[in-house]
């Protein structure tokens, strides 16, 4: 059964294309969700792309956070439907409440364009199911305020509930503990500043985000399977 | 009444600010030596409908909590005053 993704269109989205392309590349079924629809229509999988949702007004992701998708999006994940947040993705999850700690500047003030390394610190995610960890993967970031920030509580715990899937090999933004992406307890929820999408081809440069697209597909085709079994 | 709420949204202690920290390495090279503790934030200016002003500073405060300021990484203090109109 093909797996059906739904990618979250806000006012100012600009990657949406781009994940459609990789998850169709991919054998999956790309379907587009309106903000201003309070449901995520019976996908499979929910993928929260990268832009300037709403202008990135006020805080990235603040005003985002209150469309109308979003309450089908919260209630899909609290219902462990896998739901990745990517960049602009990952900031709207989080000022959701979806996924804790905010993104902030970069430290440097600098918006960073470049392909970076990333390792893989679990397989327990939506995000790195297929991944094997220790693995290192060259995915591109493109982002101003990618600066993972969080308390101490929440560190320890992200730490020890083996939530921390993706860390930077080399820190580029200032991210609290080389964070890149992060999951909720139950893994179903993940968001990351890099961008798998753009890494789906060697054409682009890399096909290392692959495993990482892959696996959202996994986790989709298994969601679409248990909604039809129960 | 409608009054006037200012709010000063700035960082937690402790949570990094690249913007000020990038203004205060700035200030040395125009001569500024004598300069510390730079932080930035914004101020957002609203005017409310309330009953009194105490009602308008919970009202702002809840509008705070909810949106104009992230409590992971921002902290913020409000003020109130009446809405002159001339």
């Amino acid at each position: 059964m093909t797996a059906r993704v739904g990618i979250v269109l806000f006012p100012g989205t600009n990657c949406e294309l781009d994940v459609a392309w990789a998850v169709e590349q991919l054998g999956g079924d790309a379907e587009m969700l309106w903000h201003a629809d309070d449901t995520v229509r019976g996908v499979d999988a929910v993928v929260v792309p990268g832009g300037f949702a709403h202008g990135d007004y006020l805080r990235t992701g603040a005003i985002a956070r209150f469309s109308p998708v979003m309450r089908g999006v919260t209630d899909f994940a609290a219902a462990g439907g896998p739901v990745v947040g990517i960049c602009n993705g990952f900031q709207v999850l989080t000022e959701a409440g979806l996924l804790p700690g905010a993104l902030q500047k970069n430290v440097g003030l600098s918006f960073l364009c470049q392909t970076v390394e990333l390792r893989v610190e679990t397989n327990a995610s939506v995000l790195t199911r297929l991944a094997t960890p220790g693995a290192v993967l060259r995915v591109p970031i493109n982002h101003f305020e990618g600066n993972y920030v969080c308390d101490d509580a929440t560190l320890r715990e992200l730490r020890e509930q083996d939530r921390i899937v993706l860390r930077y090999v080399q820190n580029p933004n200032g991210s609290r503990d080389d964070i890149a992406g992060i999951a909720n307890e139950s893994g179903n929820v993940v968001g990351l500043m890099p961008h798998p999408e753009r890494a789906s081809d060697v054409l682009l440069g890399s096909d290392d985000g692959v495993v990482l697209l892959r696996s959202v597909l996994a986790a989709a085709e298994d969601a679409s399977v248990s909604r039809v079994s129960a | 009444m409608k009054f006037v709420a200012r709010i000063d949204v700035s960082h937690l202690p402790g949570v990094l600010d690249p913007q000020g920290a990038t203004v205060e390495r700035a200030l040395p090279a125009l001569g500024y030596h004598n300069v510390e503790e730079v932080s930035i934030g914004k101020t957002i200016r609203l005017v409310v409908d309330a009953d009194t002003a105490e009602a308008a500073r919970a009202e702002v405060d809840e509008m705070c909590r909810r949106l104009l300021a992230n409590p992971v990484i921002e902290q913020y203090t409000i003020s109130i005053e009446e809405l002159v109109t001339t």
